[in-house]
């Protein structure tokens, strides 16, 4: 994850309180989304950024998991991520970052 | 009429050193941890110029090995060698770093580059042997001492050339406080300027184009050349025009990240059409600041440092002339303010939109050029293989639009868009490695159509939270005027038969 947008979570979480906090990521390989998962859950796995070492537990999901496209309207899902939804592999994409989110946020609801 | 492509070229500059002393991966890694492990890894990952001249994705690229082979070939590519594979290629070639230590010092006008005594006749050598550049030769002079090159860089800043690790020069900076002019921004500037002007010395060459005819130049790296009170005030156009010998030309550079080049052809097309200028040469020189950009990954993976060329082309617009490809004016795709930023707004107005106003349809387009990043390179990134993506975003989006069934898009993705085979050189993948082998394929007759779409990440430079797109479609040239155009007879015979009709109406009154 990119070292400013570590550090905007980091700000934001401070602001607001991790409890009010949730990350949506929208990247397109599982991996990806597994390794920005991890960073703003367990902390910056590649000990580069403002998150090495810091974990903030965060809820976190992909835009494309079941728990998100439930909450939203469906038309307007449909505009902005249905093309997406077609294209990349959500299974994979919802598996990682499922995992990860299992494993190392703090809220378990 | 619709301006023409009259041809593209392509070339690589292999610079291992300038990965270890250049790429911005390993100069961050180095000012922020120098004992890092990374490091002392990199040069065992870096290949040998025969390496880089054999790598078949190379040869795609500058024209010596053809796309869909490329697709047919077994992945991972890095352990397959083109056999016999030569370092010039049907639209350019591949120059060792050496020689390009060269070329970047004859392009240097203010005698920032020095090159040492021995190493400068190695190179005037190497040089009298290469078709492009013996005329340059006398210009490399006679080299200076090692202890001069040595003082320079420990004494004022000066940024060292390297070949095996070896000193063999530097550049040095142009102003003592000027951050612009610093030896580090001379020398990536001179590396863009150096590979523009292979490019074009490439491009007259493989397409017979007399100099004295190109009349302007857009040059549209995603550098930029100034000093302090004009930091990106240009410009490389012209710059390298001089070093090439386009005595007739002038011109401007044109940014906008990897979508420059699709704006820059336009900007072309645009001039062309309207009968501003007869030739204009759209070049694009290499980034040192990207080589190496995900080396570590590739280092964690136990792969090459792929990213090892600076990338280049030069594209020739020109008059329409009958018989090159058309630049469609009239499909021009654009991402505009209010588009929107999903990626469904996005393919939206940049591919369905110039398709609809043209009256084609998504497999009307035989090949689309999106992004063309090699996906050995992105992939042990994280970042997936680029041009499937984009071709499954575009497949998708015909889906929804009804024009294609959802179970052909694999289909669909297999067929209308070669592999990608740029190096990830930013402004070099986004479109325009299509153009040469899409010509080809076009004057081979196994294709009437493909769309270029350049894409650009403008949120790096902080200005814009905006994403850019622009797109526009070259076609086999009809050999006819368009319809959109009148001639002097056409002309008169409406006169005459708006007098007639007048005339009975007056009759009849």
């Amino acid at each position: 994850m990119d070292l400013e947008i570590q550090q905007r979570v980091k700000d934001l979480t401070e602001k607001f309180g991790a409890e009010n906090v949730v990350v949506l990521l929208g990247g397109s390989e599982a991996e990806t989304a597994g390794l920005s998962a991890e960073t703003v859950t367990a902390g910056d796995p590649t000990y580069a950024g403002p998150l090495a070492g810091i974990s903030l537990g965060l809820r976190v999901y992909h835009v494309l998991e079941e728990e998100i496209k439930n909450e939203c309207d469906a038309a307007v899902f449909d505009e902005q991520c249905g093309m997406m939804e077609m294209v990349l592999d959500v299974e994979a994409i919802s598996n990682e970052v499922k995992s990860i989110r299992e494993q190392y946020t703090q809220f378990k609801d | 009429m619709f301006p023409v492509i009259k041809g593209a070229s392509y070339i690589l500059v292999n610079t291992p050193d300038m990965v270890i002393h250049n790429g911005t991966t390993q100069t961050l890694e180095r000012e922020t941890n120098p004992d890092s492990e990374y490091l002392k890894k990199v040069s065992q990952h870096l290949r040998s110029f025969e390496d880089v001249v054999s790598y078949p994705v190379n040869q795609t690229y500058i024209g010596n090995f053809d796309p869909e082979e490329l697709s047919k070939m077994q992945r991972p590519w890095y352990e397959k060698k083109i056999e016999n594979a030569s370092r010039y290629g049907k639209f350019g070639e591949i120059m060792p770093e050496d020689e390009f230590y060269g070329l970047m010092k004859i392009s240097d006008v203010f005698d920032l580059v020095v090159l040492e005594k021995a190493f400068t006749e190695e190179v005037k050598e190497k040089f009298e042997h290469h078709k492009l550049l013996k005329v340059y030769a006398s210009k490399l002079k006679d080299g200076s001492e090692i202890e001069e090159i040595e003082k320079l860089i420990e004494n004022v800043g000066a940024e060292g050339l390297y070949i095996n690790n070896k000193l063999v020069g530097c550049v040095k900076r142009a102003h003592e406080f000027d951050k612009n002019l610093t030896a580090h921004v001379i020398t990536e500037n001179l590396a863009v300027k150096a590979s523009g002007v292979l490019a074009i010395l490439n491009l007259i060459d493989k397409f017979g184009i007399d100099a004295n005819e190109i009349d302007y130049i857009i040059e549209c790296s995603e550098e930029a050349c100034g000093d302090m009170n004009q930091r990106g005030g240009g410009n490389f156009a012209k710059a390298i025009g001089e070093i090439a010998g386009l005595k007739n030309a002038t011109g401007c550079d044109v940014r906008g990240f990897c979508a420059g080049p699709t704006h820059a052809l336009l900007n072309a097309a645009g001039l062309i059409q309207s009968g501003v200028f007869k030739n204009i040469i759209v070049v694009g020189g290499g980034a040192t600041a990207k080589l190496g950009m995900n080396g570590r990954d590739h280092v964690k993976k136990g792969i090459p440092i792929l990213e090892d060329v600076l990338g280049g082309f030069a594209v020739l617009v020109s008059e329409n002339d009958g018989v090159s490809p058309v630049i469609r004016t009239d499909s021009v795709g654009k991402h505009s303010i209010g588009a929107g930023a999903s990626p469904q707004a996005v393919i939206e107005a940049i591919v369905a939109a110039p398709l609809e106003k043209t009256g084609l349809s998504f497999t009307d387009i035989d090949l689309y050029a999106p992004e063309m990043q090699n996906p050995e390179i992105t992939e042990p990134a994280g970042a997936g293989d680029v041009p499937i993506q984009n071709y499954k975003m575009i497949g998708a989006l015909a889906v929804k639009k009804g024009q294609i069934e959802r179970t052909h898009l694999p289909e669909f993705v297999k067929n209308h868009g070669f592999v990608g085979y740029a190096p990830t050189q930013g402004h070099v993948p986004s479109g325009v490695p299509i153009i040469g082998h899409g010509m080809e394929k076009i004057k081979e007759g196994k294709i009437n159509r493909f769309m270029i779409v350049g894409k650009g990440s403008l949120f790096l430079a902080r200005m814009t939270n905006l994403f850019d797109g622009i797109s526009f479609i070259v076609e086999k040239n009809s050999g006819k005027e368009d319809e959109g155009t009148v001639s002097k007879e056409e002309v008169k015979s409406m006169v005459a038969e708006a007098m007639k009709e007048f005339a009975s109406y007056l009759l009849s009154k």
